[in-house]
């Protein structure tokens, strides 16, 4: 009775739905691709993975003591970026280096500018490029194991080697932990899209755009087969899906999400087809995160009625 | 004499040109990928200021205002010219290792800043421990990065340097740091750690026109006295 009585400003319907169930939905739906991984790369991916999300809670956790703020450990965000970031890995990298990463992606990239909500980058994906620049030889270490190739499919599509699509749809094949299996992380991406957790708009153009650079540059033609190949390649589907959504360095504007994913596309394929090493997708996407602020201000939408007014 | 070391103080502490001017960014970003490469750019850079002060300083009065820049980059050029043939003569590793910002020292903002800010307006005598105070603080912020960096970046303390060290076997260096991106994360963390020195500090200080009223107060949110209410 007393809640009906109850005076407030408004807004009067209120949803459940905050930062910690949001975050939620998310490592759920990483879930399909995190068991894919520890599948076929066994146990140790499991450690990475465990040391990973421990050293970004221990470090948010730290931080948030020694500095006094609010304690957002509950939130599940620490817990997400140290996830996406074990997925990052290649499967057989030393512990410390999943260690280094966190704490970098808590400390530096997200607490460092702020806390949550106001970070820059992606912080999985900063600390993935952290990673990438300063332990070249243990990040592109995929040794091969049970009869796979020691090569990841992309490398062996830049070398002109031809590739198992199938292989490659399902996750039989080397990269890093979270990205090998196309189709766990479609899994997690439509359940996602079905909780309305994320929109459509930023995956399809940016997979969409891709596709559509790729075709018109690669010199490749219309060749179905390398296409999909790409699209099902590298970190460009967990990238797409998970890390391109990422509310905070992601447009707010409808507008903004469709040159973001545009944007995203397009540097993609440039690294990938001209770039120094095979993949791109985490470049391309720390590159656009920096990218929102100027989108959003370009894409802030006209009220009604402003069409009318010509130049304000 | 108590102008004098005023100078270097205020050169070296108060108004360092790297970590609270901002001054100088270009050689300091870039040329600071150890130690001995970031003194070697602060003490050609120090030389050059010293001189060049001391010059503008002697001449502030027989320099037309109209073309006063003109004049001092002519002259600073000239020392600059001095200095890279000194180096390129007697350290040859370090011309190799500085490459193109040796003859960049010219275009350097502190050394036209002290120029235009303090040698055309003082004696030279206070001209030159003005040069020699931004010169050590230059020399100084850009051997402490330069020390990190290296520290971090290739596991190596002062290489270059007849005190060289490096760590034991198993560090695998952070390469990162010595490439451009390590330079913005040292810069930017040494002068956050200064800042929060100074913030801790000045926090001691009753803050000015403060009345007790948190509440109402705009620097509340920052003010480490504030009441919670």
């Amino acid at each position: 009775m007393r809640e009906l009585w109850n005076v407030s400003s408004s807004p009067h319907v209120r949803s459940h739905e905050g930062t910690s169930n949001l975050m939620l939905d998310v490592a759920l739906a990483l879930l399909p691709a995190t068991a894919f991984g520890v599948y076929r790369f066994g146990l140790y991916a499991l450690c990475l993975i465990l040391v990973s999300v421990g050293f970004a809670l221990l470090t948010e956790y730290v931080f948030e003591i020694w500095t006094g703020r609010e304690n957002t450990l509950m939130d599940g965000s620490a817990l997400v970026t140290g996830l996406l970031l074990g997925l990052n890995l290649p499967p057989y990298v030393p512990l410390w280096i999943a260690m280094i990463g966190s704490i970098f992606a808590i400390l530096v990239v997200k607490q460092l500018f702020g806390g949550i909500g106001q970070n820059i980058m992606n912080p999985a994906m900063a600390a993935r490029c952290f990673l990438l620049i300063s332990f070249a030889g243990y990040m592109n270490q995929f040794p091969a194991l049970d009869g796979m190739s020691s090569v990841t499919p992309l490398t062996a599509m830049r070398n002109g080697e031809p590739v198992d699509l199938a292989a490659m749809f399902t996750g039989l094949t080397n990269g890093t932990i979270g990205e090998i299996s196309t189709l766990a992380i479609l899994a997690g991406g439509l359940y996602l899209l079905v909780k309305k957790v994320i929109d459509w708009v930023i995956p399809i153009t940016y997979l969409g755009t891709f596709a559509l650079f790729m075709l018109l540059f690669s010199g490749r033609g219309m060749d179905v087969h390398y296409l999909l190949a790409q699209l099902c390649g590298g970190g460009l589907m967990i990238g797409a899906w998970f890390m391109a959504t990422d509310y905070t360095t992601s447009p707010i504007t409808e507008k903004g999400r469709f040159v973001y994913g545009i944007l995203l596309g397009v540097l993609t394929g440039i690294y990938r087809l001209w770039g120094a090493s095979a993949g791109g997708v985490s470049y391309a996407l720390i590159f656009c995160n920096l990218l929102v602020p100027l989108i959003e201000r370009m894409t802030i939408p006209k009220p009604f009625g402003w069409e009318g007014q010509k130049n304000g | 004499m108590n102008n004098y070391l005023e100078r270097l103080y205020n050169g070296i502490v108060k108004e360092n040109p790297t970590f609270i001017l901002m001054l100088g960014m270009c050689p300091t970003l870039a040329v600071t990928t150890s130690a001995f490469n970031g003194l070697g750019m602060g003490l050609s850079t120090m030389a050059v200021l010293v001189v060049s002060n001391l010059l503008i300083s002697a001449l502030r009065r027989v320099i037309p205002d109209k073309v006063r820049i003109p004049a001092y980059i002519v002259i600073v050029a000239s020392l600059v010219t001095i200095v890279q043939l000194l180096i390129q003569a007697y350290i040859p590793d370090l011309y190799d290792a500085l490459g193109i910002y040796i003859p960049l020292i010219v275009v350097n903002c502190i050394i036209l800043g002290r120029a235009e800010a303090y040698a055309s307006k003082n004696p030279p005598g206070l001209a030159v421990f003005d040069g020699l105070g931004m010169g050590l603080g230059f020399s100084i912020a850009l051997t402490c990065i330069g020390f990190f960096r290296e520290l971090i970046g290739a596991g190596t303390v002062l290489s270059g340097t007849p005190f060289a060290y490096s760590l034991p076997e198993f560090y695998e260096p952070v390469s990162i740091f010595v490439l451009a991106p390590g330079a913005f994360l040292v810069l930017a963390l040494i002068i956050a750690f200064l800042n929060a020195m100074n913030i801790q500090n000045n926090g001691k200080k009753k803050v000015e026109g403060c009345d007790g009223s948190c509440g109402t107060c705009g620097r509340a949110e920052t003010c480490r006295d504030a009441k919670s209410e």
